[in-house]
């Protein structure tokens, strides 16, 4: 579905991303590992179209999204969180997901019924008339991921949305995620640093180091890769 | 709405419509003023308060629209009703422009404020040389006979501009809660919020901006002609003026910026407050020139200080109604 084949950028000289590809399967969940500053958060930006890549080719549905703006992306079935979560602060929580569900419904109204069942879904229900700027930050994680489902993405990209969750409250956002991979047929791509959800979601994993590509495959697999181990998750992994 | 705030509205309503009969020509010139300054704050506040894009030179569709409704009245004998269509066209086209120039390349915030005071003040320059209009010696209306009613060339007692001015303050805060309850109104207040969330959530921002100035302005240029029918007399100095342009925001930004009744109660509150300070020190035999001035700037500290979102919103809630 999403084919990332070569891509590089850097900023004043500096690689944050060189010559990194991966695919994205269709209805699959893949998961964007590594350590700091190793270039996910940007990858995550030029597949959505808010960094043209130096190099390279981002294929969506084989079309080329290349010089796409991210509204045009999110259009072409791409839904994004931010790591820095952009809540509209000034707007009720259900306002701030009813923007979203215009892109697809047709009316208001309709619009509303269609973001407070997402809101539900995402156990947001009862804060839908609180601002905005009133959530504590687990919640506006939780809001990013809800205003971002509301445009109907066909691939979800989600940017860290499980930081600061505690694990019971990861689990049930696994349980949504799979949830919407199962019944709605979601992609779902996830950058991700709590490995108790990503051994949980993702059937493929990428780890990205300095801008590069070092490991690919199944959770398992990553988590007994050497070079992961040393760089990323330490000699005591979590699984 | 409460039964509360339809008495409230229906109160409203009534002393409005009855206003011209009961007050002398002195009040009901303020009244006047009131309206016209509440209608033109409402304009303004589509483009800042719904959509976050400050203009501090609004006073240039004012100016256009006036001039060019009131110089085709003089030179060609058209009347203000197609003359009012003339200056809405110019004015959007004009704000199109502006908006094209600065949203293609990202000027935004302080810099397109910056922006929007400049081309105010190239039009004012432009004017003071343009001979069709008078150049900086002015246009004049002829002043007719005031007390019958012309509707086709919009002359009348002043009763008739305090009517017309009443139906357009209305209509624009109908058509205002329309548009904030509407697609744009969402995307408007998306994009006030937060322009990258709103971009990736699929918002072409560009043209929903655009769209915003657009609005604005021929709402604006509706100003402009009442300006010129009913004050008969134009400068560029005058109309033009970046001290116009500010005493538009200065409502809305008193009342509310974003709200609805904002822009109204906003010059209502300042109009009558500033008189009443010049009347009491006339009264007291002081003549102290200026002072509405810096009435005006302890009146925005105070509000910025204190009420930073306006007086709309608190009052609102105590009068348990919404927007």
């Amino acid at each position: 579905m999403l084919a990332v084949d070569r891509i590089s950028k850097s900023f004043r000289g500096l690689k944050a991303v060189s010559q990194a590809s991966f695919d994205v399967p269709s209805g699959a969940i893949v998961a964007l590992i590594g350590p700091n500053g190793a270039g996910k958060t940007t990858c995550f930006n030029m597949i959505a179209g808010v960094f043209r890549p130096d190099s390279g080719s981002i294929m969506f549905e084989n079309r080329d999204t290349q010089g796409c703006r991210p509204d045009q992306v999110c259009i072409a079935g791409i839904g994004r969180t931010f790591q820095i979560v952009k809540p509209f602060a000034g707007l009720s929580v259900l306002d701030n997901v009813i923007v979203g569900a215009l892109l697809k419904e047709r009316s208001v109204s309709s619009a509303r019924v269609f973001s407070l069942s997402i809101l539900k879904k995402l156990n947001l229900g009862a804060k839908a008339h609180l601002l905005a700027s009133s959530l504590t930050l687990p919640d506006r994680k939780r809001l990013e991921v809800a205003r971002a489902l509301a445009t109907r993405p066909r691939l979800l990209l989600l940017d860290e949305v499980m930081a600061g969750l505690r694990p019971t409250e990861c689990d049930l956002m696994v349980e949504v995620f799979r949830d919407l991979n199962r019944s709605d047929g979601l992609t779902i791509l996830l950058i991700e640093h709590v490995m108790r959800a990503v051994m949980a979601l993702a059937q493929k994993v990428v780890v990205l180091h300095h801008g590069e590509v070092i490991a690919s495959g199944t959770p398992s697999e990553v988590v007994h890769d050497p070079a992961v181990l040393e760089c990323y998750l330490g000699e005591e992994t979590v699984v | 709405m409460t039964t509360q705030a339809k008495g409230l509205l229906a109160v409203l309503g009534v002393f409005l419509l009855a206003l011209p009969q009961i007050v002398n020509p002195y009040i009901l010139s303020l009244a006047t003023l009131i309206l016209y300054l509440a209608y033109t704050g409402q304009a303004w506040n589509v483009m800042m308060g719904f959509a976050g894009q400050l203009s501090l030179g609004h006073s240039l569709y004012v100016g256009v629209g006036a001039y060019a409704s009131a110089a085709l009245f003089v030179h060609y004998g058209i009347g203000p009703w197609l003359g009012l269509w003339i200056s809405i066209l110019l004015c959007m086209a004009l704000g199109a422009a502006i908006g094209f120039l600065a949203f293609r390349f990202g000027i935004s915030g302080v810099y397109f404020a910056l922006l929007t005071i400049a081309f105010c003040e190239f039009t004012r320059i432009g004017f003071d040389h343009l001979q069709w209009t008078g150049g900086s010696g002015g246009l004049f209306l002829k002043v007719a006979q005031r007390d019958q009613i012309d509707l086709a060339s919009f002359r009348g007692p002043p009763a008739m501009y305090y009517y017309a001015m009443l139906v357009l303050t209305v209509s624009a805060l109908i058509f205002c809660s329309f548009l904030l309850k509407s697609k744009a109104g969402y995307y408007w207040q998306a994009i006030r919020e937060n322009e990258e969330a709103a971009q990736a959530l699929g918002i072409n921002t560009f043209r929903w901006k655009l769209l915003a100035v657009v609005i604005s302005s021929a709402m604006t240029a509706v100003s402009g002609v009442f300006f010129a029918f009913y004050y008969n007399n134009l400068f560029p100095e005058q109309i033009f003026n970046i001290s116009r342009s500010i005493e538009i925001i200065l409502g809305p930004i008193i009342g509310g910026i974003g709200t609805l009744f904002g822009p109204i109660l906003g010059a209502a509150a300042l109009t009558i407050a500033a008189e009443s300070i010049t009347e009491i020190l006339g009264a007291l035999g002081w003549e102290i020139p200026g002072i509405k001035q810096v009435f005006y700037g302890i009146v925005m500290l105070l509000v910025i200080m204190f009420l930073p979102n306006g007086i709309w919103p608190p009052l609102a809630r105590k009068l348990g109604l919404g927007k």
